[in-house]
């Protein structure tokens, strides 16, 4: 188990910059996940600790090595691919033992290491089989058990879930979780899918064209995001975002609806602002929005109605803008539907239109 | 008039099979029948006079074909491995280029462009103990006192044998090898890396594995070849002096047709594409087991 400190950590190809100088701390034991849009510099940050991309600029610390020139051996991380990336001619066993085997270990050990390990994933009954007579979520297992048996100092995975279906996806995600609580080693988690990220990390790092834009707890993230990327990218369905003009404390959409400022906002007559609410804060009044001091109403013209049995999500529309409500206790409803919905404005972000920075943080 | 009428089947396949009967069939069947007979190309009675195991047994009790026969088996040994690891040698640093890989490796193409017989005749040209450019370069550097009979010792030729089929095919090797390489997935080297494993180790435990399917199906294609050597050697030695360089198929076209011999050449002719046969099957078993290992299946 070991740190890892990035200062400034940089990487670009010729003059195309892919991360820019980036700084995180990652205490022992912490699961983080860095999660942000395909092309954000995740994985090429992944895979500079991994040793796999050279570091442009900055230093990689694992424990308290430098490890900016160490090739991967020396770096004691274990690493599961999106692929991966197993030894197609070796057997389950052969794959799990291998970087034992590497590092010259006794066959007594490796037998130990690759049993237990087959015993934590359920492959017992799969160590004589090749890869190629897996199936997806078995080759996934056998990659983490790779990972398992090397007791690393930290662990990497490479979005490992992507490639599975969603049913088993949602397994392995607990397994994954599980496996940390039970081994309790330091992971870095690559992932473009929030529901991971939320679900698994005890902190969250949120990248963007190869800077990070947000760190935090998932609930920190999900309450206080930073800015509207964030917004949107973090929970589902996205938050909605509403663009007015401010007027009066009042936020005036295009089409002259006025919505009030949320609580403790002060904000000059004219600014530009988009207000930010997420589908569980604005409900057709009726349907479970538990009444607070600081309720806006208007009324909106249903679109499209998603049951999902305990909750349904609707799609309605304001000032041109397309809105998704949450809707508690479902009832039926039909599209063109005019409802009233309740707004609990306390719960509700502002952000400038033009920065899309949070205005309340 | 009655016709016997064909099938539609048989009718539409007779072409094919008269075109193999005339190019393949016939005379295969011919050469084998003539090799139980005394068949000599210049008393055309004799085919007639059939004496089974005659030739054979003559072939197989002959000092003089076995070692023709060993001979073969030494150069098929000794050129396939050599161009096995120059060309995979070739190939491993040819796949490092980033600049100019496409003209590098269709200069590694020249030395198949060429004719066996001219490469026969330039390697004849540079072993030549009075002219050759080897003699008059190791005695210029001082490295030999007297000329060196390159094309004279038999062990000395058969060496000289072995650097024009390595220089003419190693190609074969590297090319084959450098489409493996190309084809190598990347991630699992990316595993391995990350697993431990030094340069020598991910080369030895997962680029190796992966690319002999590529090496075995080189070696089959150019066990055949080498098993019917012939071009070379006969220009640069004619099997000789004396027989020291004689191959399988020097020999073979000796008896054929300077001794006139056709019946017993046709025999031993047998003899050596059985050899070739097995050559092949071996690493085409070997090739199938080596997909296997990779799990690509049958």
């Amino acid at each position: 188990m070991a740190q890892v400190h990035l200062k400034n950590v940089k990487k670009s190809y010729g003059a195309l910059d892919v991360v820019h100088s980036i700084n995180l701390s990652i205490a022992e034991g912490e699961f983080v996940v860095l999660v942000g849009p395909s092309g954000c510099g995740k994985s090429t940050t992944l895979r500079m600790v991994a040793g796999l991309e050279d570091i442009s600029g900055g230093e990689i610390l694992i424990g308290d090595r430098v490890v900016n020139d160490l090739p991967p051996r020396e770096r004691n991380l274990a690493m599961v691919f999106q692929n991966y990336a197993l030894y197609p001619h070796m057997t389950v066993r052969e794959n799990l033992g291998f970087s034992l085997k590497i590092a010259k270990k006794s066959q007594a050990e490796i037998n130990k290491a690759v049993d237990e390990a087959a015993e934590i994933l359920a492959l017992t009954p799969l160590l004589d089989r090749k890869p190629g007579a897996l199936s997806g979520g078995q080759r996934q297992r056998v990659a983490m058990g790779r990972a398992i048996v090397r007791h690393p100092d930290v662990f990497l995975f490479d979005e490992p879930l992507s490639n599975l279906d969603a049913k088993l996806r949602t397994q392995m995600r607990v397994e994954i979780k599980k496996l940390h609580q039970k081994v309790g080693s330091t992971v870095i988690y690559v992932t473009h899918d929030q529901i991971e990220a939320m679900t698994l990390a005890d902190r969250i790092v949120i990248m963007r064209d190869g800077h990070i834009v947000q760190v935090g707890t998932p609930l920190e993230v999900f309450e206080n995001p930073v800015n509207t990327f964030v917004a949107t990218f973090i929970g589902s369905p996205p938050m909605n975002l509403l663009t007015g003009v401010v007027g009066g404390n009042q936020i005036g959409l295009t089409d002259g609806t006025t919505i009030p400022l949320p609580p403790g906002v002060k904000l000059a007559d004219g600014r530009r602002v988009q207000l930010g609410i997420r589908a569980d804060n604005i409900m057709p009044d009726g349907h479970a929005l538990p009444p607070t001091a600081h309720m806006a109403h208007v009324d909106m013209k249903v679109v499209l109605s998603e049951p999902l049995g305990t909750e349904t999500v609707l799609f309605a529309q304001l000032a041109g803008t397309e809105v998704q409500a949450k809707m508690l206790n479902p009832r039926p409803v039909t599209p063109g539907e005019v409802l009233r919905f309740g707004i609990a404005l306390d719960k509700c972000h502002i952000f400038d239109a033009e920065t899309g920075l949070n205005l309340r943080g | 008039m009655t016709r016997a009428k064909l099938p539609p089947w048989l009718l539409l396949l007779m072409p094919a099979f008269l075109i193999l009967a005339a190019v393949v069939l016939v005379p295969l069947l011919l050469s084998l029948y003539s090799s139980f007979t005394p068949y000599q190309l210049t008393r055309p009675e004799t085919l007639w006079k059939i004496n089974f195991p005659f030739n054979y047994e003559k072939a197989l009790t002959d000092p003089g074909f076995w070692k023709a026969f060993g001979r073969t088996v030494l150069l098929l040994t000794i050129a396939l491995n050599l161009e096995m690891l120059l060309g995979l040698g070739l190939a491993l640093m040819v796949a490092k280029v980033q600049r100019g890989q496409r003209t590098l490796r269709t200069m590694m193409m020249f030395p198949m462009m060429f004719s066996p017989i001219l490469v026969g005749f330039m390697f004849k040209f540079i072993f030549n103990d009075n002219v050759g450019l080897v003699n008059n370069a190791l005695q210029s550097m001082g490295l030999a006192s007297t000329a060196i009979p390159w094309l004279v010792d038999g062990n000395l030729a058969l060496f000289a044998i072995i650097c024009a089929e390595v220089w003419m095919s190693t190609s074969v090797f590297a090319i084959l090898i450098l489409a493996g390489l190309f084809a190598l997935p990347q991630d699992p080297l990316e595993a391995a890396k990350v697993d431990g494993c030094t340069p020598w180790q991910s080369f030895r435990y997962v680029t190796l594995p992966f690319l002999m399917p590529f090496i075995y199906i080189a070696m089959a294609i150019r066990s055949l070849d080498v098993a019917r050597a012939y071009d070379i050697v006969q220009v640069m030695t004619g099997g000789g002096p004396a027989k020291r360089t004689e191959l399988l198929w020097t020999m073979i076209g000796r008896t054929g047709y300077v001794d006139a011999r056709m019946g017993y050449a046709n025999a031993m002719g047998y003899i050596a594409i059985l050899l070739s046969i097995a050559f092949t099957v071996y690493f085409f078993l070997k090739l199938q087991s080596a997909r296997r290992e990779l799990g690509m299946g049958d």
